[in-house]
């Protein structure tokens, strides 16, 4: 295809807001998604689904419709299942779609990647029928797929979502078991104050936990000694809660303590990153609008920060304004005057993340793991494994892969970076930064030769 | 409709086509999520880890774990990446194979 003015990857909230706001400014703009419909995670095939099962999944996800539809504008191509493996100098993405690689030739590119759920590595949770509560969310919205005497484990409002879904298709969960403590919610009131500005979070929050409770879930909360067992398939969780130890028989078990963001093209461009400690992860460095050290490209939503998804479509707006900017299609006074409302817009639905951060912390054992528990899914690698490399000299991730193959699977990181990180970092008595991440190469997503043979150069990319 | 699975679909009025998993013949919707489809047929393990052998399935259903690889004329693929389609012929990728 021509060279488009903008090229952004992902079409979640940031991305599709992105789009339109620039395609708006005049840009062109070829947004690409690995998806076969936009949407993202959050909003996942939301064109398709909202008429099937809108009244199940709720408003906050039906009105992404609004979103998907923005990318009907003139100026916007919509790659759908293109795989980005590549961001190179120029710029210029390599990307496979439909089983054909092509190259993609942009002036500026906008990182849209979004969140993984982050990693929760207990005994156990490398076993058929546990999976991500995110996962489980996915086959709830995009298939209609609904697990029958399923567990959610963790912490998090995302955990009262699915668990009210699950309630109105008429499959609630058998049991919560939840891992904040009454402690960590004291410790959150004095973000109260600011939280309550963020009130339609809270009073939506309140709305899935009265559902949950209607409906007669068991809930468990300041559940620890976490354990998922089973014989070649997930078949009880285990736990501690109240001071006395349980078991739940059940099929599936969706985890769940946060996300964070998907740094792994950022990364592979050499963006720099800095430790969020509220956050409990890495964040991108990033100017007010989303800009980088590299020169031609910004970062937006979940993947700078998380914050959600109308926080997303926010920052993807603030920072498609600016890209306009500097590609010249506006002038900076445009940029700055149209930023003000979306600011202060930014403020309002950041004011509960303080709250919602320290009363849903991670669980220190997930962060911490024992010795035998596998982090490294790929490779399987344990914690133990990562702490005996400490111990031989091992300061920083890239060492592990050398020491033992942590990170060089597949998923290349995605799920045991950060515990990796944390287990040096506490393991050496250095700071996270100090430890840092994986360095990321090109490609970020296998390809094959097949598809690199039938690189198609532009002409038929968009066709 | 099984009870006993550990998945319920609830259904899209989407036709079935016929598709293979490891030789077992299943009848699958058309055009579903093909991870999501074989969790409702009531697969669970989709492969075995190089490493171990250790049985695993779906986790992240959005790309990004491969934990759901299936070979499908040879290639492993993500099946949370891949529709279903008439005539799919799937296997666990053999052990050893990363």
């Amino acid at each position: 295809m021509a060279r488009v003015d903008l090229a952004i990857i992902g079409a979640g909230p940031a991305g599709m807001a992105a789009a339109k706001m620039a395609a708006d400014k005049g840009l062109s703009v070829c947004i690409l998604d690995e998806q076969p419909r936009a949407g993202g995670q959050i909003y996942r095939d939301v064109d398709r689904v909202a008429p099937l099962r809108g009244d199940l999944l709720g408003k906050d996800y039906t009105e992404g419709r609004a979103l998907t539809q923005g990318l009907g504008a003139p100026g916007i191509t919509h790659l759908a299942g293109a795989v980005v493996w590549a961001i190179e100098e120029g710029p210029r993405l390599a990307c496979t779609q439909v089983g054909k690689g092509a190259l993609i030739d942009a002036r500026h590119v906008l990182l849209a990647t979004g969140a993984l759920e982050r990693p929760m590595p207990v005994p156990g949770w490398t076993l058929p029928g546990v999976m991500a509560a995110g996962a489980g969310q996915i086959l709830l919205k995009q298939s209609g797929v609904l697990a029958r005497r399923a567990v959610l484990v963790g912490a998090g409002p995302l955990l009262y979502l699915i668990a009210a879904q699950m309630v109105r298709a008429g499959t609630p969960p058998l049991a919560m078991v939840e891992t904040q403590t009454r402690n960590d919610f004291t410790g959150a009131l004095r973000h109260l104050g600011g939280a309550l500005r963020g009130w339609r979070y809270l009073l939506n929050g309140l709305g899935l936990l009265n559902e949950i409770r209607r409906a007669g879930v068991v809930r468990h909360t300041g559940a620890h000694s976490i354990a998922i067992t089973g014989a070649g398939r997930a078949e009880a969780v285990e736990f501690i809660a109240g001071g006395k130890a349980h078991s739940i028989a059940c099929d599936t078990v969706f985890l769940h303590h946060g996300v964070v963001p998907n740094t792994q093209a950022a990364r592979s461009v050499g963006v720099p990153h800095r430790w969020d400690a509220a956050q409990h992860c890495f964040v991108p460095e990033l100017d007010g609008w989303g800009g980088t050290s590299v020169e031609y490209l910004h970062i937006a939503g979940d993947g700078a920060a998380i914050g959600g998804a109308k926080v997303a479509a926010i920052a993807g707006r603030l920072a498609a304004l600016d890209i306009a900017a500097r590609l010249g299609a506006i002038k900076t006074a445009t940029r700055d005057s149209e930023a003000v409302p979306l600011r202060r817009a930014l403020d309002g639905e950041l004011a509960v993340r303080p709250f919602l951060d320290t009363a849903y912390p991670p669980l220190p054992e997930a962060l911490s793991p024992a010795d035998k528990t596998v982090i490294c899914r790929c490779e399987e690698v344990t914690a133990g494994d990562i702490r005996g490399y400490a111990r031989l000299g091992c300061i920083g991730p890239n060492q592990t892969k050398a020491f033992g193959r942590a990170g060089m699977g597949p998923c290349q990181g995605r799920y045991c970076g950060l515990s990796v990180t944390q287990i040096l970092a506490e393991e050496n008595r250095q700071s996270h930064d100090a430890t840092g991440y994986y360095r990321i190469r090109p490609p970020l997503k296998p390809v094959t030769l097949g598809e690199l043979a039938a690189m198609d150069d532009g002409a038929g990319a968009a066709e | 409709m099984n009870n006993a699975l550990p998945f319920e679909d609830l259904g899209e009025g989407r036709s079935l086509v016929a598709v293979t998993f490891q030789g077992q013949d299943l009848r699958l919707p058309e055009g579903a999520n093909l991870a999501a489809a074989l969790l409702a047929a009531g697969i669970t393990t989709f492969r075995h880890t190089a490493e171990s052998g250790a049985p695993r399935g779906p986790f992240c259903m959005m790309g990004a774990c491969f934990d759901c690889l299936v070979e499908v004329d040879g290639i492993s693929r993500q099946a949370c990446m891949m529709e279903v389609s008439e005539g799919l012929n799937l296997n666990m990728p053999a052990v050893g194979e990363r």
